[in-house]
């Protein structure tokens, strides 16, 4: 299945390379950094590539590049989704997945991956059976172990993999049992000059932090699950219990992780909590153009609208802006013509708003078409689905956990065209 | 350092193929000298020697830390290899980890030293811990060394049939990894895949298909008696080995099942639903001449694969989603649409692949994904192969009622800053132009707007589509040509410019006037032209020549004077070609005639279609699709039989495999349908009669011949079915079995009778019964007639699902060892006095080894028991009481409730001696009284006999040297010098196999110990007159010396 695995900085240099079959020579990333070379931007190296004798799949992320080299026919999103349990892993352990912290703890990724796979076969993905084979670094282990000697590495052997509900170590003992749910919602959609909603959609996901002692059994319900359309789950769910009475019954992973992500039917109007009322334009004759936004709240259910950012990749024809916020800040970035602007809280009363003028290269055409805006937001104690948690039940322990449910909404792929 | 040179410049062909980072270490160390450039890193790296020779553990550990620290950035550490070796049996757990990192990393290139490793892992695959054997096993078959081959074969087939599932999974990786060293060994491992497929742990499962696909995917055979357990287990199997499981099984139901595409009547779920509620539905059904009638395996897939639509691992919901498209009947495939658009939220390569498939799936059927439209819409910030492959389905979406609504979509799109993505956005409007001829017009229109566009790729692209949609339709279009010429002095791209010429050409007679003009310009700019601008130059010429010769006769030749001398050969040729075919001379005048027709041929129409109309070739979610070839490893997806291959041969599992234990297996599946349906019970048994003793008759002959073995077997086998022990089967069915007593004895008794051929005595009356025990015992019984009967009962009830779970359990025990141990040699009959029936007050019990490897635990050796009442009342509740030591592991026999005066009855234990003769001491109780026994076993009883081949033998035996031989010569009669003599006496000592051996007076013996499997070697080799050495080699050095003194006494007395 998967032959190896190099992982590449974006500036085409490859730092970490692990093979799980017979040693491929790194040259055969060659192809790969071509491809690189030919794409416009990181994102768009076709993620498979076809080479004489081997088969590049590729993903991109958190600025780095995770190349596997495949010998065999296997199903691509099989290598894919793989790779990125490779990168939440990193972020799992180190906090972030970055260039820097990969070569900071070079041999401990080193020997997560060789504990990820036999022979290229996916072994130990979970992140629990991991952890209790080779523990994360903290601050005072690291301390301790220089001044001891000890190591990371897991000296009692492991049972997560062995048992039947992998995702779950044995002996979890907390002082504190607590379990916290948050349903966090995204809104999609793409939002036409007029205003008009193109398309819009809901799709939440409910991320728990679950600190338990022993073999906690939890059910959770939905006071509206009708809502839900779609879903899928975490494995520990059983979806029996689902299909039958829209319960999420479980054992709970030990620690942080996603319960189930969903999509709300399609049927139900989503609700935009926002409206942005833009104008770009360029003149015709002189280089010069202008830009006036302005973005209020429109069905915020009562909630105020915090962390709004607008985000707008300019045409490469521009040259320099100059440009007035009345509300928060913004920051452009001559090299990638990328204008942020930060606005933070959304005042009811007072509607901030960007305008100023815009300057082309002297000689360049009008752009063609004006820039689409990417909205960012969040607002807090609000499913804008009205997705309600009604209930958790614990059996199997004795102890009283202390339970908590938070809602939010964040804009997901929240697009303006202009 | 010498020594390391050495071992690196013999490798040194090895090496140089690895690609080696940028300081080369091993060129300045294998120069030999520290001097040069490299002196730095020279250093460095013998710094890291000295560490790793160190005494001290944290040293160690640095350098191995850093050592695997240049094996991740792919720099060369292999000239480390002997002193990284030295610490592979390290105590230190992080430690020795690493090194295994190491090792697997440069064994390959280092083989000889590598081979020093390899006895560490040996010892460690014996560990009791399954996890340290586990490890052992996955480093030792990672080492890619030819040479340890036979060694790995062992392994892999010892850890097939260990106890730990855990170990199991990793024997199934390690079947791939041996696979990929020797490809020699693929029936042997073939061998192994077979035995671990019939595992019915779902750690296990994955792993082994996995390993199946690899070695022997066409084995499809081997897949049968699986099937309805792997469909059952596929739910708890964990996420990747559900990908695998389910591609295979998309195979593997594409050979076995008929289509369900034939008849497009609507499948009737509720029928199939009842079907698996009663078992007489299914006869009723059967015998109904229904049109389609799906498998209601094929529906178990189905229904099976079904919740993982709602797994979190997009390769998973992929996986369902093939099979649904290339096994569910049409009406049901829509089902999986929902899930493959919620992938299309996951990250960008997700979506990617995702997308691909949708494209495929979209040509086909449009109604799957229309109501998802909305969710291909582009957004500007997505990655450009992802814009053009939701361009793609869009366009596949696109009909009548939703065209207005994409074209608006498309609007935007043309717009777009990404000049690829818009030129896409033209072809896709021309895609839907041709295919929705309501709105040829209104895109026509359009595209002859972006002619004035501002950009070279879109003005370029719009030509080429126009002039495409133009040969459509190209009466009423000579206005759009007129505009097009006009446009022509601004286009500058060379395809477009390509394209116009070829459209005047084409429709000179439309535009009589603008055609010639163009000509006229184009020879001004001829020699600054592209070569396609050119050749379409030559061709516009030759066509106006014809047409309207008046006018352009002088511009052509002019034109093909240019064309004359181009640089280009295409251009001289195709000038050459024009010049004899359209101006007449004498010579040819042949083809000339026909220039009119040659040039001026009406020419069909290109079709506009989508790239991804062939792609559905491949199956969906693979590799080869998304990359349109097919890639190396690729199973071809079999179309449907035109004829359903037998069903039955998924539906009795393992009635071949389990002929010595069927028994037990028989009863406790038994049992379980029994509960359900006791009226069906009785109702089937004429047939199960039938059946029953057709195969007895066949066992006539073999019957009458008794064999000291089948006599035992038989004896078990009464067991079996006086107490109703069900080791394996859950409490509920233990109790039920209690509970049924009656009717299962009086059952097995019938099927026991029939076997006699004396199906008219069959009586249930108790007293019968026991009067026909000792019966029983002597005249041997075949044992195949009741187990067929039994299976084949289960069989007729169908039940085979709901009871799968439990024969899978029972299968791996029951076929755990004959695949690796042989049969005893020779089975003695002597028993021991357990219990005096003097001291046991009237209860006498007597017990001997079997021989037999052990039903309940491989580690313990099995112990026959019986019983005897002598007394004039019955006893009760014979049971096994305290024992000691206390952690003696013993498997008790199930309490006899009752013992009638004169009975007697033979049951089985399960002891671990743990590789001692320290006596097992327990007591031994009944109702009333207690009585402490104990059994003392032989050590020859501790072993089990293994078969190997001499060369394994001797591979073995040369591990095994030093103390861990014993030998002795001992003096022995002439007459006993020929092997009978030689391997009785030793058979009946010790229970061991023979070995094929190739020499005459060499005589060799093979077994291995019961609780920790360590090899016991003997071979005794015949010298002279009468003298013969024996040698015992075994990491059991005591046992070694214990055997070695029995076997003295037992040759010297022969």
């Amino acid at each position: 299945m998967i032959n190896s695995l190099f992982l590449i900085n974006p500036s085409g240099e490859i730092f970490l390379e692990k093979h799980w079959k017979s040693v491929v020579s790194r040259s055969v990333c060659d192809y790969f950094l071509e491809a690189k070379e030919k794409a416009l931007e990181p994102e768009d190296v076709p993620p498979v590539i076809h080479t004489p004798h081997h088969y590049l799949i590729s993903i991109y992320r958190d600025k780095l590049f995770f190349l596997s080299v495949i010998q065999t026919e296997v199903p691509p999103l099989f290598v894919i989704e793989f790779l990125h349990r490779v990168a939440e892993m990193i972020q799992d352990y180190f906090g972030e997945c970055s260039e820097t912290v990969v070569k900071d703890h070079m041999v401990m990724v080193y020997e997560l991956l060789e504990e990820m796979l036999d022979n290229g076969f996916p072994l130990a993905t979970e992140s629990n059976v991991l952890k209790e084979m080779i523990r994360p670094p903290t601050i005072l282990r690291s301390v301790v172990n220089t001044l001891t000697g000890t190591s990371n590495v897991g000296d009692t052997l492991l049972t997560g993999q062995l048992s039947t509900i992998p995702w779950r170590r044995a002996g979890v003992r907390y002082t504190n049992n607590e379990a916290y749910f948050d349903v966090v919602e995204e809104i999609d959609a793409i939002l036409d000059q007029s205003g008009t909603t193109v398309f819009a959609e809901i799709q939440g996901v409910v991320e728990a932090c679950v600190k338990l002692s022993g073999m906690p059994d939890l059910t959770l319900s939905f006071m509206n699950p009708r809502l839900l359309d779609d879903v899928s789950f975490h494995p520990c769910v059983r979806y029996k219990l689902w299909e039958s009475e829209r319960v999420l019954s479980f054992i709970p992973p030990d620690g942080n992780f996603t319960l189930m992500t969903y999509h709300v039917n399609a049927q139900n109007l989503v609700a935009i909590p926002v409206y942005v009322k833009q104008s770009i334009s360029f003149f015709e004759c002189g280089s010069d153009g202008r830009l006036d936004v302005t973005v209020g709240p429109k069905q915020t259910m009562g909630k105020t609208v915090e962390g709004v950012m607008v985000t707008v990749h300019l045409p490469k024809t521009i040259l320099s802006i100059n440009l007035t916020a009345t509300q928060g800040s913004y920051t452009y970035d001559n090299g990638t013509k990328l204008l942020v602007w930060d606005i933070g809280k959304l005042n009811p009363q007072k509607l901030p708003n960007l305008r100023g003028s815009l300057s082309l290269q002297a000689g360049a055409p009008k752009p063609e078409e004006n820039p689409s805006l990417n909205i960012d937001l969040k607002i807090q104690q609000l499913a804008i689905s009205g997705l309600k948690v009604n209930r958790l039940d614990m059996f199997g322990e004795k102890y009283k956990p202390f339970k908590g449910v938070k809602y939010i909404t964040k804009a997901g792929k929240f697009q303006v065209r202009t | 350092m010498s020594t390391n040179n050495l071992s690196y410049s013999d490798q040194g062909g090895t090496d140089s193929a690895v690609e080696v980072g940028q300081e080369t270490t091993p060129t300045s160390s294998n120069a030999g000298a520290g001097f040069g450039l490299f002196s730095v890193d020279f250093k460095k790296n013998e710094d890291l020697k000295e560490m790793l020779e160190s005494n001290k553990e944290s040293l160690k550990l640095e350098a191995m830390k850093r050592v695997v620290g240049l094996i991740a950035k792919g720099k060369n550490a292999s000239e480390l290899f002997p002193a990284v070796v030295k610490n592979v049996a390290s105590k230190n757990i992080e430690l020795k980890k690493l090194v295994y990192v190491y090792l697997v990393r440069y064994a390959e290139e280092q083989q000889d030293l590598a081979l020093l490793s390899i006895s560490t892992f040996q010892r460690a695959l014996k560990d009791p811990n399954q996890l340290i054997r586990a490890s052992a096993l996955r480093v030792l078959s990672s080492i890619r060394v030819p040479i340890i081959v036979p060694i790995m074969m062992l392994a892999i087939k010892e850890a097939a049939s260990d106890m730990s599932p855990y170990v199991r999974k990793t024997s199934a990786h390690a079947i791939q990894k041996l696979y990929s060293l020797d490809q020699d060994q693929k029936e042997l491992l073939i061998e192994v895949i077979e035995k671990l497929l019939k595992d019915k742990s779902t750690l296990v499962a994955g792993s082994v298909v996995m390993a199946f696909e690899e070695v022997c995917p066409d084995r499809i055979d081997l897949i049968h008696k699986n099937y309805r357990k792997l469909c059952n287990l596929l739910v708890d199997v964990e996420e990747w080995g559900q990908v695998v499981i389910i591609s295979m099984l998309t195979r593997y139901a594409r050979t076995q099942f008929t289509s369900p595409w034939k008849e497009d009547g609507v499948f009737d779920e509720h029928n199939e639903r009842a079907f698996y509620e009663s078992d007489e539905e299914k006869t009723r059904d059967e015998t109904e001449a229904k049109p389609y009638m799906m498998d209601p395996d094929h529906r178990l897939l189905l229904r099976n694969t079904k919740p993982l639509l709602q797994s979190r691992n997009t390769a998973v919901v992929m996986s369902v989603a093939q099979l649904y498209w290339h096994l569910a009947p049409k009406n049901e495939v829509s089902i999986v649409t929902k899930s493959l658009v919620r992938l299309l939220r996951s990250h960008r390569e997700v979506q990617y692949i995702v997308l691909q498939n949708i494209a495929t799936m979209s040509i086909q059927r449009k109604g799957m994904f229309e109501p998802y439209m909305k969710s291909f819409y582009v957004r500007s910030t997505d990655a450009t192969h992802i814009k053009s492959l939701k361009l793609e389905i869009l366009t596949s979406l696109a009909n009548e009622a939703n065209i207005s609504t994409i074209l608006r979509e498309f609007q935007t799109y043309v717009k777009s800053q990404d000049k690829q993505f818009a030129a896409g956005t033209i072809q896709a409007i021309g895609r839907c132009a041709t295919n929705i001829s309501e709105v040829t017009d209104t895109c026509l229109n359009g595209l002859v707007l972006l002619l004035s566009n501002r950009d070279e790729t879109v003005v370029a692209e719009s030509v080429v589509v126009i002039r495409k949609l133009l040969q459509i339709q190209p009466t009423q279009h000579s206005d759009i040509i007129k505009h097009m010429a006009k446009l022509f002095d601004n286009i500058t791209v060379p395809m477009a410019r390509a394209s116009i010429l070829w459209l005047m050409g084409e429709y000179c007679e439309r535009v009589p006037k603008i055609a010639p003009d163009v000509l006229r310009k184009m020879a001004k700019s001829f020699t600054s032209e592209e070569d396609i601008v050119k050749l379409q130059t030559v061709n516009l010429a030759a066509k106006l020549y014809l047409t309207n010769s008046k006018q352009t006769k002088l511009l052509t030749q002019y034109i093909l004077n240019l064309g004359k001398y181009d640089q280009n050969y295409d251009i001289r040729d195709r000038t050459r070609f024009i010049r004899q075919l359209i101006v007449p001379n004498d010579k040819n005048g042949a083809l000339s005639k026909y220039a009119h027709r040659i040039l001026l041929a009406p020419k069909p129409a290109p079709v506009l279609e989508s790239a991804y109309k062939d792609r559905d070739r491949y199956q969906l979610g693979t590799l080869s699709h998304t990359i349109n070839t097919k890639a190396s490893g690729y199973l071809e997806l079999s179309d449907w039989p035109a004829v359903a291959p037998d069903q039955s041969v998924r539906n009795v599992e393992v009635i071949e495999p389990v002929k010595e234990w069927a028994p037990s297996l028989g009863k406790t599946v038994k049992s379980k349908p029994a509960k359900s349906s006791d009226d069906k019970f009785y109702s089937d048994s004429g047939e199960e009669e039938e059946k029953g003793s057709g195969s007895s008759s066949s066992e006539d002959g073999s019957s009458s011949s008794s064999s000291e073995v089948q006599s035992i077997l038989s004896g078990r086998l009464h067991i079996l079915q006086n107490e109703r022990v069900c080791p394996e089967s859950g409490s509920d069915a233990e109790s039920h079995v209690q509970k049924n007593s009656s009717q299962t004895s009086e059952e097995s008794d019938k099927s026991s009778s029939q076997s006699e051929k004396s199906s008219s005595e069959s009586d249930s009356e108790k007293k019968e019964r026991k009067t026909k025990t000792p019966l029983q015992k002597k005249t041997v019984l075949g044992l195949e007639p009741i187990c067929t009967a039994c299976l084949s009962f289960l069989f007729l009830l169908n039940l085979s699902i709901e009871v799968l779970p439990v024969l899978s359990k029972l299968c791996p025990l029951s076929l755990a060892f004959p695949l690796q141990l042989s049969g005893p040699a020779f089975v003695p009959e002597k028993s021991h006095d357990l219990l005096h029936r003097m001291t046991g007050k009237g209860l006498s019990a007597q017990y001997q080894f079997p021989r037999q490897p052990c039903l309940y635990q491989p580690t313990m050796v099995s112990v026959q028991i019986s019983l005897t009442n002598t007394t004039d009342h019955p006893l009760e509740q014979i049971h096994i009481g305290d024992r000691s030591p206390t952690g003696l592991n013993i498997h008790c026999f199930n309490t006899i409730e009752c013992l009638e005066p004169e009975a007697s009855v033979t049951v089985f234990m399960g002891i671990d001696f743990n590789d001692s003769t320290q006596a097992a001491n327990f007591q031994l109780c009944t109702k009333e009284d207690h009585f402490s026994v104990s059994i003392q076993p032989a050590i020859g009883e501790l072993l089990l006999p293994i078969t190997m081949t001499e060369l394994d033998f001797r591979k073995e035996q040369g591990k095994l040297l030093g103390m861990n031989e014993s030998s002795a010569t001992i003096t022995m009669a002439a007459e006993n010098m020929t092997s009978q003599p030689i391997s009785r006496p030793v058979a009946t000592v010790a229970n061991l196999g023979m070995v094929p051996s190739s020499q005459d007076n060499v005589h060799r013996f093979a077994g291995k110990t019961a609780n920790s499997g360590a090899v016991v070697l003997v071979t005794v080799e015949l010298r002279g007159e009468s003298t013969a050495l024996i040698t015992i080699n075994t990491e059991k050095s005591v046992m070694g010396s214990m055997l070695l003194r029995d076997l003295k006494l037992a040759l010297a007395q022969a």
